[in-house]
């Protein structure tokens, strides 16, 4: 079966979804014009009703989605890239989020917001931003950050079903990832579900989004080193899969989270202290974070790039990690 | 519109007037007394732009408003009982006590939320009016909002939108001449708020908010051209809040100039109680209509007082469609 990338996973499972349900609809800034290619030929496919070009209105479209999903569609709003949902707080937070619950359950928001997270590529800090932590911070949201094709499509069509708003945080270094996807149109993966991507005995890695390719990267490189992975992908950041990254640890032991954003109260930070609540009597050291430092991103490539996750910035933690055990033991 | 079916009309404007009215002084008294918790936020002196509004609007059609949410509902045809018992926190209220007095909201006669951040209803009333375009089922969306929400992006954005896509929608700006202690005139550099919609080539009217007759005909007007496809209305009701801000403050913020006694001279219900019986409507009947209100008013609050409060593990519940979970601390 031929491989399909991570952007054409997104293309199809909205391409399926606006075929199968026809409350299903798109908005968002220039997709008639397909800037990414996620939206390829849509215009002419579905019409210019159900795809819609909107103003450069964040906070006004996104609202808009909630007014529309409360009436009855489902709409997939497409935010571009992750840094403009800033604008739309108002909407996203005090609307989206807590509609639902303000008024007792008589409303109901089935709607996706998807973004794409745009780093690594001097962007400089105002478009370069990894900000699903920030949502994860408020209830009501709920947060998919798939690393894979397969996973990109099975999760977001069922965003796209669910009946509570989905933020799908699409990691542009994952945009080329193939995988062989299912053909099949009921093709899903439950939210709330993480995946172990690589088993392993020594050290548990709970990697997010684009750090899920370089945690397995790193995993066969200490292999080599004769150090046992495990690379869990939680897929879903809220509700989070506590349960597999707990069993993971449990039988590893030892700890590494990594994650692209930010270091202080990200998702690995989330997970970190999930693990030390629920599996401290398992630990054989300290969990360790490989995020990116609390400084914003810089233009310049050579002082960018070195801010992210790298193999070689978990290659060194699972290292320590290693080196403590010694020190214990010895 | 026969003579009786218009008599009918009247009245029920009047009789939804005097329950706005009733229902806020209650409501006004109960909180001074510490029954009601929370900041309340009443619209008495605006009943004509609630009712006129709501009365040119379809039973289906989409309502949102903001924080000062009491009269919207009441407006729009909603039962008192479950509004009172928002108010106390009950289990019965029509948000199951999670929304309280700034987000009194009732699905069932249209409402698709009363929203407390000023001008975040907007662009929600321009995607409920989007998903009935969408729908073809004919119906619009009307968002209530006040002077001070005139100055926030989202009623901007929310308007514009509206407007490129010619959406069914009717905004309707409550200029009660104050967003909370600041005089509009200190807020907006027009004098009135309508042409702000000039911006959005959209359609607007400036109707006297205390006459009923002439908001509901305003409406009606736009909700007709709304309906018709030709996009989005502003109407721009003047009115005013007689009582401060928020009530039981304990001190009134609002900086009034001696305008509040030409308002209060100009009170909707006693200027609609004049002209019903100028137009020769009895006034007993009115007085029967007004005594049968206060009996709705009082059963709601029997009704209120008598209900339950919710259970703790009701917090966690509408968050999601399934329950989020509640830590154990809570559950002894």
């Amino acid at each position: 079966m031929a491989k399909t990338t991570f952007l054409d996973a997104i293309r199809q499972a909205q391409e399926e979804e606006l075929e199968r349900d026809e409350k299903v609809f798109m908005m968002g800034e220039d997709i008639v014009c397909n800037v990414f290619g996620t939206t390829t030929d849509f215009a002419e496919k579905f019409g210019l009703e159900r795809v819609r070009d909107t103003p450069i209105s964040e906070n006004g479209f996104i609202g808009a989605g909630a007014g529309a999903a409360m009436v009855g569609m489902r709409p997939i709003i497409d935010a571009t890239i992750s840094s403009f949902l800033f604008p739309a707080m108002d909407q996203i937070v005090s609307i989206i989020a807590k509609s639902r619950y303000i008024y007792g359950g008589q409303a109901k928001l089935p709607l996706v917001i998807r973004s794409c997270m745009f780093y690594g590529n001097s962007n400089a800090a105002q478009h370069s931003d990894r900000p699903y932590a920030m949502f994860m911070n408020v209830p009501g949201l709920k947060i998919i950050a798939p690393s894979s094709a397969y996973d990109m499509k099975g999760m977001l069509k069922a965003a796209i079903r669910d009946d509570d708003p989905v933020l799908c945080f699409e990691d542009s270094t994952c945009w080329m990832n193939k995988s062989e996807l299912p053909d099949d149109p009921d093709f899903l993966i439950p939210l709330g579900k993480g995946d172990i991507k690589k088993e392993g005995n020594d050290i548990s890695i709970i990697a997010v989004a684009g750090a899920v390719p370089i945690a397995l990267k790193a995993a066969a490189k200490l292999e080599e080193e004769g150090i046992s992975i495990e690379v869990v992908d939680p897929r879903t950041l809220v509700p989070l899969d506590r349960e597999i990254i707990c069993n993971s640890v449990r039988k590893t032991g030892r700890a590494i989270t990594v994650d692209p954003a930010h270091q202080t109260c990200s998702a690995a930070s989330e997970i970190s202290a999930t693990i030390v609540e629920n599996v401290f009597d398992a630990l054989k050291g300290p969990v360790l974070r490989v995020t990116t430092p609390d400084t914003h991103l810089p233009f310049s490539p050579d002082i960018e790039k070195p801010l992210y996750p790298n193999v070689d910035r978990i290659c060194a933690a699972a290292r320590q990690l290693m080196d403590a055990r010694q020190t214990v033991s010895a | 519109m026969s003579q009786n079916r218009k008599n009918d009309r009247d009245l029920e404007k009047y009789r939804r007037m005097q329950r706005i009215r009733q229902f806020e002084d209650l409501a006004e008294s109960i909180h001074a007394q510490g029954e009601i918790p929370g900041a309340l936020h009443t619209y008495a002196g605006m009943e004509a732009s609630g009712v006129g509004s709501c009365m040119a609007l379809r039973d289906d059609d989409y309502m949102v408003g903001n924080h000062r949410s009491h009269g919207h509902p009441i407006a729009k045809g909603a039962k008192l009982r479950p509004l009172m018992a928002e108010l106390l926190g009950k289990k019965t209220g029509v948000c199951s006590g999670k929304g309280g007095s700034m987000h009194l909201s009732d699905f069932s006669v249209g409402s698709l939320g009363e929203t407390s951040i000023v001008g975040s209803g907007v662009p929600v009333a321009a995607g409920a009016a989007l998903g009935a375009k969408m729908q073809g089922t004919g119906q619009v969306a009307l968002c209530f909002f006040g002077d001070g929400a005139t100055s926030e992006g989202a009623a901007h954005e929310g308007m514009n939108l509206a407007a490129v896509w010619k959406l069914p929608a009717i905004f309707v700006c409550e200029n009660n001449l104050y967003g909370m202690s600041t005089p509009v005139a200190n807020a907006v550099p027009v004098k009135d708020l309508a042409d702000r919609a000039k911006a959005y080539a959209m359609k607007s009217f400036i109707v006297d908010g205390q006459d009923v007759d002439a908001v509901e005909a305003a409406v009606l007007e736009a909700a007709e051209y709304a309906r018709s496809g030709q996009g989005p209305v502003f109407v721009e009701t003047k009115t005013y809040r007689y009582a401060d801000h928020a009530v039981n403050m304990g001190r009134d913020l609002t900086p009034r100039g001696g305008e509040e006694h030409e308002w209060k001279a100009r009170d909707p219900l006693t200027l609609y109680r004049d002209r019903l019986e100028e137009a020769g409507v009895d006034g007993a009947m009115l007085d029967t209509i007004e005594s049968e209100i206060a009996d709705e008013v009082a059963d709601a609050l029997k009704f209120a007082r008598d209900s339950e409060y919710p259970q703790q593990h009701e917090a966690f519940t509408d968050v999601f469609v399934d329950p989020v979970p509640m830590p154990a601390y809570l559950r002894a």
